[in-house]
């Protein structure tokens, strides 16, 4: 089939604001949108420039906007968009570094300010800390996260607010909030309890929606108030 | 529009307080006790009597027994109260210099804190039961 791929193009050093690119391609319709941008940047337009890494959907790298809706590039075929236009943009509410590339950082330090890391100071036993099958389900929608930025982006109080430390952070938050071998909890309350913080949340679903990782973000936000509301009042 | 740098300590600086968790809950709480309180209000003056019968005379008389009173500055205090914080998320998303966004918001607290002031004198100092005959 031929399809037509819409690509908001942004070259730091010759434009002044992003623009709309069109590219005709034959196309399988099997063929990923990762695909289809591999076509042209190969074939086509050599300075077309995107993150992708693994190409199975879990390294993260290829989140982008596609027909309005942030999804991984790896993972969408072109069956499943119902449209022979394709329209391919950054994800909203970071700074575009370069076409699709944007600029991670900011939402790497959300996630680096609820540490996202398991915090216990008690000396560790002599094998490895126990925990049960159950205590282990409570948190395991959180484990599946894998940083692609995808519902962050998508958040409508992200893309206004900021400084909103956004749904991936507390995703990963509750992994460890939830994690009975865990003891951080103070500390990472008050990392969601400030004004960009997870009170800023107005469930819009836009991230559960987002997901390609089919976590109930929003499900796992207000746990996470849940938490903090019984922790404190 | 990215979000700012944001290390732990920023965040726990931010959250020196659980005054965002009160707000929260605050708005939770007055949502629900609102809805009663404004179809309580709607029943009692457009239901129970027609609202262009309404006149001085009804209103004063209404005013001048206590729990009417109370029941207005309940509904008056958390609506205004409950819009404000609403006004005040806005803000705080759509006004993104420092400035200009503390300008905005002590305008609001400021036009809040007289219509407050001025609703609540209006129920508990004017004297209803002396109008009317």
């Amino acid at each position: 089939m031929r399809v037509t791929l819409k690509v908001l193009r942004y070259n730091p050093e010759a434009d002044r604001a992003p623009h709309w690119e069109s590219y005709q391609l034959e196309a399988e319709p099997t063929d990923r949108v990762l695909d289809l941008l591999h076509n042209v940047k190969w074939d086509t337009d050599g300075t077309l420039t995107f993150r992708r890494s693994c190409g199975h959907g879990i390294c993260g790298s290829c989140a982008m906007m596609i027909n309005g809706v942030n999804r991984l590039a790896c993972k969408t075929l072109v069956q499943n968009l119902d449209t022979d236009t394709i329209t391919v943009e950054p994800i909203r509410g970071l700074p575009v570094e370069k076409d699709l590339v944007v600029d991670m950082a900011p939402f790497f330090q959300a996630f680096k300010a609820v540490k996202p890391y398991l915090i216990n100071d008690d000396p560790p036993p002599e094998r490895e800390r126990l925990q049960s099958p159950e205590e282990r389900a409570v948190f395991d929608e959180g484990t599946k996260c894998i940083l692609c930025a995808a519902c962050t982006t998508s958040c409508p109080v992200f893309w206004v607010n900021g400084t909103y430390i956004g749904p991936s952070a507390i995703v990963n938050a509750h992994r460890f909030i939830f994690d009975s071998r865990d003891k951080g909890n103070g500390e990472r309350f008050k990392a969601l309890s400030g004004g960009g913080g997870i009170w800023r949340c107005r469930t819009a679903y836009n991230c559960t929606e987002a997901c390609p990782r089919d976590i109930p973000v929003t499900e796992l936000i207000e746990e996470v108030k849940r938490a903090i509301m019984v922790n404190y009042v | 529009m990215a979000i700012k740098t944001r290390n732990f300590n920023v965040a726990r600086q931010q959250a020196s307080t659980n005054i965002e968790l009160i707000w929260w809950v605050f708005m939770r709480v007055s949502g629900v006790l609102l809805v009663f309180l404004v179809l309580g209000h709607i029943y009692m003056n457009n239901i129970l009597i027609s609202n262009t019968s309404i006149d001085f005379d009804y209103v004063a008389s209404r005013f001048s027994q206590p729990l009417y009173k109370v029941y207005d500055l309940v509904m008056l205090v958390l609506a205004m109260l409950h819009g404000t914080n609403g006004l005040r998320y806005i803000i705080d998303d759509y006004v993104h210099h420092d400035g200009w966004r503390n300008i905005v918001k002590y305008a609001l607290y400021f036009v809040v804190a007289v219509l407050i002031t001025t609703g609540t004198m209006l129920l508990f100092s004017f004297p209803f039961n002396k109008v009317g005959g």
